[in-house]
């Protein structure tokens, strides 16, 4: 048996004789969005034998690029798609709908050993700390708050290809990829991790799964005086929160009937388990109605 | 006797200095240093080895064979990971050793030594060394699209196994082409020259006395490039080898995850456990590698032996 899923193909032809609601879908982008993609496929598989779903993980931009093409049904972004991306899809005739997933909380965090920061940090601070000027000036704790001790600002933070990094330069130096050079970048947030864990003045960030797998060697900063949780993401009180998304490409959605089968699964509220599972913040019940909404306006006269 | 005509310098024990203390210490410093650059390959690797089987033992179980990947690390498996590696690296000498063995055969049986040739030669041998990444980009291009900007586009074969080989076979070509090259000039000219004095033709010579000759050559390049091939990640991820696939690939065209695009996945998750997975699929991985390079060492035995006969 062949089963092909050829770019460009909206016909993935299977020669065997099965139920209507077989075939391929064929996922790719952001590896943030990945575990919660992961789990939703292993759970419909449960569902859904017949229908095979594959996840790639490209990085947001990269997935969009496929996705742009016509290479894949769904794209998994970490962040909303560019005004760029967005003309790419239109030239290339592609509509698509955006649907909100999760929350993922940047955790800001130090050392469990670290003694000066109990108190949280501000944004204002973390903008002294990480915005272009203070590259090689502000070196020194005592520099941002009197209060804190003389010792040196040990950063640790993901390299320029993270979206990670693009999201926290953009809410905290106010433009995304802005940002001081002159510190320790690794794309692994499990090697920044140990280099957070591994001094006292130190300072970091990265997706609060991170956080929670590690929290016995971790510190995690309250940001203006809010702590991130599945609460304070959810409500938007904790600012520093980004949201997940996947973009449905609405000819696959109308043309296939598992690939709406397989959407409709993973905007049930059956799949907020999943998504806290996978370390991050389900939707709120109106975001949940909207993204519904928004579906059910692309399916149109087309739902079977 | 030396002729008294001839009258030789002799070199008087007063002018040759013997120093033979000096002498045997740069020998026994010479040992140890190549003493030392053995050790610490062998004890880096065998560091290597036990962090690796410590971590990893913990998952090793044939449920970890026999199950797709999952969220769950207790339930997490590498049967996709591991048959897709199968299918990829089967079809990869399935259309790597036939080019690979032709080309070296032309260019050495047959191409005159000309300048085409030698910028034949030239461009093989900077081939081998061109990062893998590149030979991803050109994959994704030629097989996955199936358009290259110029020329008919025929639409591809899509993100599949035939894609995927197809892109690894290209890049092993130069090492396979290389590697069979050399084995085909290590067969001596005079068998050449035998067949031929006994009326051979040009293709009976190559069939029935150079090619068994060179074939344990051949067989371990080819070889130990092909498990060169299966440790590749860069070309598949950039081609689109997907992360997450909870089948094993039915045919050439379906869709394929490999061994290492698995295990970096998991080593990128917060999870220790995942961690812990993605060691027990560096041992499986390992297995796999050793296992081909024994293949290599019996083929190249055996062949050997038969044709000594």
């Amino acid at each position: 048996m062949f089963l092909t899923s050829c770019g460009g193909n909206d016909n993935n032809v299977s020669t065997s004789s099965s139920a209507a609601s077989s075939g391929t879908i064929t996922i790719d982008g952001s590896s943030t969005v990945f575990p919660i993609t992961e789990a939703v496929a292993e759970e419909y598989r449960s569902i859904n034998p017949n229908t095979r779903v594959v996840v790639g993980v490209s990085g947001t931009g990269g997935g969009l690029k496929k996705f742009c093409a016509g290479d894949t049904d769904i794209s998994n972004a970490s962040r909303p798609i560019k005004p760029e991306e967005a003309k790419l899809c239109a030239d290339a005739g592609i509509a698509f709908t955006e649907i909100l997933v999760g929350l993922d909380g940047l955790a800001i965090v130090t050392s469990s050993s670290n003694d000066f920061l109990s108190d949280g940090i501000t944004r204002e601070q973390l903008k002294m700390i990480f915005e272009p000027e203070a590259e090689g000036k502000i070196t020194r704790w005592n520099q941002v708050n009197a209060a804190w001790p003389d010792s040196e600002i040990e950063i640790f933070a993901p390299d320029t290809d993270s979206g990670t990094f693009d999201f926290f330069t953009d809410e905290i130096n106010g433009h995304e990829g802005l940002s001081r050079a002159d510190y320790t970048a690794s794309s692994d947030d499990n090697v920044l991790v140990i280099g957070i864990s591994g001094g006292k003045s130190t300072i970091g960030y990265f997706g609060y799964a991170y956080y929670t797998e590690n929290a016995d060697r971790l510190k995690l900063l309250a940001v203006d005086g809010v702590l991130p949780n599945d609460g304070t993401v959810s409500d938007g009180s904790y600012s520093l929160a980004r949201p997940l998304f996947i973009y449905a490409r609405n000819s696959a959605l109308i043309e296939k009937d598992y690939v709406q089968d397989f959407i409709r699964y993973h905007l049930s509220d059956d799949t907020d388990y999943l998504i806290s599972e996978a370390g991050y913040t389900a939707p709120s019940s109106e975001q949940r109605a909207e993204a519904r909404h928004a579906f059910e306006d692309a399916l149109g006269g087309h739902s079977h | 006797m030396s002729s008294p005509e001839q009258p030789t310098k002799r070199i008087t024990s007063s002018q040759f200095r013997v120093r033979l203390r000096a002498r045997h210490l740069t020998g026994t410093l010479f040992v140890a240093l190549a003493m030392i650059g053995t050790t610490i390959g062998v004890v880096l690797l065998a560091v290597l080895l036990f962090e690796v089987a410590r971590d990893g033992v913990r998952f090793l179980s044939l449920d970890f064979l026999n199950s797709f990947p999952s969220r769950k690390p207790e339930l997490a498996g590498f049967k996709s990971a591991l048959w897709g590696s199968i299918w990829l690296i089967t079809f990869t000498a399935l259309w790597a050793f036939p080019l690979g063995v032709g080309a070296a055969i032309y260019l050495e049986e047959y191409a005159s030594k000309n300048r085409v040739t030698s910028l034949i030669q030239i461009n093989v041998s900077n081939l081998a060394s061109v990062p893998s990444i590149v030979f991803g980009l050109l994959g994704l291009q030629l097989f996955v699209r199936g358009t290259v900007g110029i020329g008919p586009d025929f639409g591809g074969f899509g993100r599949s196994v035939l894609a995927g080989s197809l892109t690894l076979a290209l890049l092993i070509l130069p090492v396979v082409i290389v590697a069979a090259q050399e084995a085909i000039k290590a067969v001596p000219s005079s068998t050449r020259e035998a067949s031929y004095g006994l009326g051979a033709t040009r293709w009976q010579t190559i069939q029935h006395h150079v090619l068994p000759q060179a074939l344990p050559g051949i067989m371990t390049g080819t070889i130990l490039a092909i498990a060169r091939a299966i440790g590749e990640t860069a070309p598949l991820i950039v081609l689109g080898a997907f992360t997450f696939v909870a089948f094993t690939p039915s045919g050439v065209l379906d869709s394929f995850t490999a061994m290492p695009i698995q295990i970096y996945s998991w080593t990128s998750r917060p999870q220790a456990d995942f961690q812990d997975l993605a060691a027990s699929g560096i041992l499986v991985l390992l297995f796999v590698l050793l296992t081909m390079n024994t293949i290599a060492v019996f083929l190249r035995h055996r062949f050997g032996h038969l044709t000594k006969n």
